[in-house]
């Protein structure tokens, strides 16, 4: 092969400087032969290392291949193309930019062979993503990013003191299985749990997401948890405690998602529900298990990345994202209608759709493995994701009621990109096994087999059904516009009014006592010189010159008296 | 095209057309549930019609419980946005009343 050490990272890199210099087709075109390159280059790579020097006494490891990386390896370029592709229109550098680094970062860390590189990968997703959202240039975008870098840059500094734990007690910085031993193992885990969006850790995504630019939250959605999810995957495979912590983040948000108006905001819930079908498989930890997470993180990132496309192409071309507001579209914009089904039917695990293949490995997992109240959960959020991401989508934004607005599909480009996540959805729910060739592990698992298809039909369609009558007696829930309180009004509302009141607490206690003893100093001062005053009086005003004329002789008699005694 | 273009679902007719395709499947799939041979790995499996009824129970109490938590969780839609204006109008005004208080007493430094 030619060059094989380059490594994917670069010529995303690259890419972004040349973006910097070059205008119109040009650009767009460097822009879109970047991945191509890149995924045909990274196609002909062997497993390996490929990079590795020696730093201040740590060997380390900026570039390595093997399956489990090569496989988000391949989904980070995929999911780049596609989103490239639905950006074409946009001209602004800053937002060019910032996706090509973003996705070059999110390259960088899947084949970081070491914790220091996956730090410094880590933290430039940061740094590079809030661009995508302060690009809207709102105000509240603005904050909602700061708000994210904040968390993000916290979840990176963390990772470094987890690291250098690490080092400290192995006496290596290779990324490996890390476990839940010892400081570092924990420090690192908690660092990966903010960036997967764990719960009561998981408001920077549902925060920042849908406040980033209608091509930026494209980007976004592929790469930050999926890193999250690949890191997991590698440090702590078969960790039990992720089972649970996977199960909560299937469940908590769907109840979320079902009263949220704001339809890109509801996609970032059940982006959260579906990272929780990956983290429970990884806590599962065998190969079918974790075979599942990861095909589920493959096909999540393109289903998601197209109903985002496609909720980003109604905001585009409406103005408006929020239930309320939205409604018949499926009148001018077919096209998108179809294809959002597509995606809803995926994420909903529907057979012969993307998410089918997948999700089902996890779930059969868990019961193999008898988490059997687990997989009650997993069920029930699998119902759950069809109500608001299968059905409440579609049904708000493109049907229910003629809100009167009628756009028109979206530019040819946005249309081809979510086609082409379509298409993908589609012939990996019919073939699988061209995803499963792919896999770290070798389980023959047939995702279509009678009992499991007829299974996951009846309970589609019974809450399809439940829906419909929830709808017709009038008990579904309206889409109003309101905002719901979720964990971050701890510390955007709780934790700040406490600490405002605390500190004027502290603050009037502070002047109360600064004056009492200005006032004590003053008394103190008035006695004292009161007790002295008068003729003669030690602190006298009125003191007499005579006296004074007396104690300079004193003082001078005594100098001479001193005087003789040398 | 003109205006007064009829969509598919205008017709009321399509809508119920659509519905009855979604009751009459479920009828199906509830009785293939029957004919049809399940090598099942749990016992609630085995339970008369287990994965319907879970899905329809499931999404019924989804939306309930979902329901229920909007009259604790819901706020105006600029709940947040109000916030931070009415703080910062209260920081500001009690600067202005502690400065005021300071120019105003005359013993601070006597």
């Amino acid at each position: 092969m030619w060059m094989p050490e380059i490594p994917p990272f670069l010529p995303f890199f690259i890419g972004a400087l040349i973006v910097l210099f070059t205008r119109g087709i040009l650009r767009n075109v460097i822009m879109l032969a970047i991945p191509v390159l890149s995924a045909l280059h990274l196609w002909g790579v062997a497993e390996g290392i490929h990079l590795h020097f020696t730093f201040l006494d740590y060997q380390l490891t900026p570039y390595r291949v093997d399956k489990l990386s090569l496989m988000f390896g391949y989904v980070f370029h995929l999911a780049a193309f596609i989103a490239i592709i639905y950006s074409l229109h946009v001209r602004d550098t800053m937002q060019q930019m910032a996706a090509m680094l973003y996705a070059g970062s999110g390259l960088g860390a899947v084949f970081a062979g070491d914790l220091l590189t996956l730090f410094v990968f880590w933290e430039l997703l940061a740094f590079t993503s809030v661009f995508l959202i302060w690009a809207r240039r709102t105000k509240s975008s603005y904050v909602a990013g700061m708000r994210y870098l904040i968390i993000q840059v916290l979840s990176g500094v963390i990772l470094l003191a987890g690291a250098l734990f690490y080092a400290s007690e192995n006496n290596t910085l290779e990324f490996g299985h890390i476990g839940l031993e010892g400081v570092s193992g924990w420090l690192i885990f908690i660092a990966f749990g903010i960036k997967c969006a764990f719960p009561m850790a998981h408001n920077w995504l549902t925060d920042a997401y849908p406040e980033a630019t209608v091509t930026g939250t494209v980007f976004l959605s592929a790469f930050t948890t999926k890193v999250a999810v690949y890191a997991l995957a590698r440090g702590y495979p078969g960790t039990e405690l992720l089972v649970y912590i996977g199960a909560a983040m299937t469940c908590f948000p769907i109840f979320f998602a079902v009263i949220e108006n704001d339809l890109r905001r509801v996609l970032a819930y059940s982006l959260i529900n579906q990272v929780g079908f990956m983290v429970v498989g990884i806590g599962i930890g065998t190969a079918l298990a974790l075979n599942g997470a990861i095909s589920h993180a493959f096909n999540d990132v393109i289903f998601k990345g197209l109903l985002f496309m496609s909720m980003g192409a109604v905001l585009h071309m409406t103005g408006r994202i929020n239930g309320s507001d939205l409604g018949g579209l499926y009148k001018t914009m077919p096209k998108t209608t179809v294809l959002c089904i597509v995606g809803a039917a995926s994420i909903s695990a529907f057979p012969l759709f993307s998410g089918f293949v997948s999700k089902s490995m996890v779930m059969s997992a868990a019961l193999e493995n008898g988490y059997d109240w687990i997989w009650l959960m997993l069920l029930f959020a699998s119902a759950g994701v069809f109500h608001h991401a299968g059905i409440k989508i579609p049904y708000f934004a493109f049907f229910a009621h003629d809100s009167g607005i009628r756009a028109s599909d979206p530019p040819n480009n946005m249309l081809l990109a979510m086609l082409i996540a379509a298409v993908l959805c589609i012939a990996i729910g019919v073939y699988p096994s061209a995803l499963y060739s792919l896999l770290p592990y070798n389980t023959s698992y047939n995702p279509y087999d009678a009992t499991h298809v007829l299974a996951q039909t009846q309970l589609l369609f019974f809450s399809a059904l439940a829906f419909v009558w929830l709808n017709l007696k009038g008990m579904y829930p309206p889409e109003l516009r309101s905002t719901n309180l979720d964990f971050d009004w701890i510390y955007r509302r709780v934790l700040p009014n406490t600490l405002q009141q605390m500190f004027s607490v502290i603050w009037q206690v502070d002047s109360a006592l600064r004056q009492a003893f200005l006032i004590r100093l003053n008394q103190c001062l008035s006695f004292l010189s009161k007790r002295h005053e008068g003729i003669c009086g030690l602190l006298s005003r009125t003191y007499p010159a005579g006296s004074m004329v007396m104690w300079v002789a004193v003082i001078l008699a005594s100098y001479l008296f001193l005087s003789f005694i040398r | 095209m003109e205006n007064k273009k009829k969509y598919l679902f205008d017709n009321p007719k399509n809508i119920k057309r659509l519905l009855y395709f979604l009751y009459g499947s479920c009828v199906l799939l509830f009785v293939l549930d029957f004919v049809i041979h399940r090598h099942v790995m749990h016992n609630w499996e085995n339970l008369w019609g287990f994965y319907p009824l879970y899905g329809f129970v499931g999404c019924v109490v989804l939306v309930l419980i979902a329901t229920w938590m909007r009259t604790f969780l819901m706020r105006s839609e600029d709940y947040y946005a109000n916030e931070g204006k009415a703080d910062i109008g209260e920081k500001l005004s009690s600067v202005d009343k502690k400065q005021n208080d300071e120019i105003g007493r005359p013993d601070v430094d006597a």
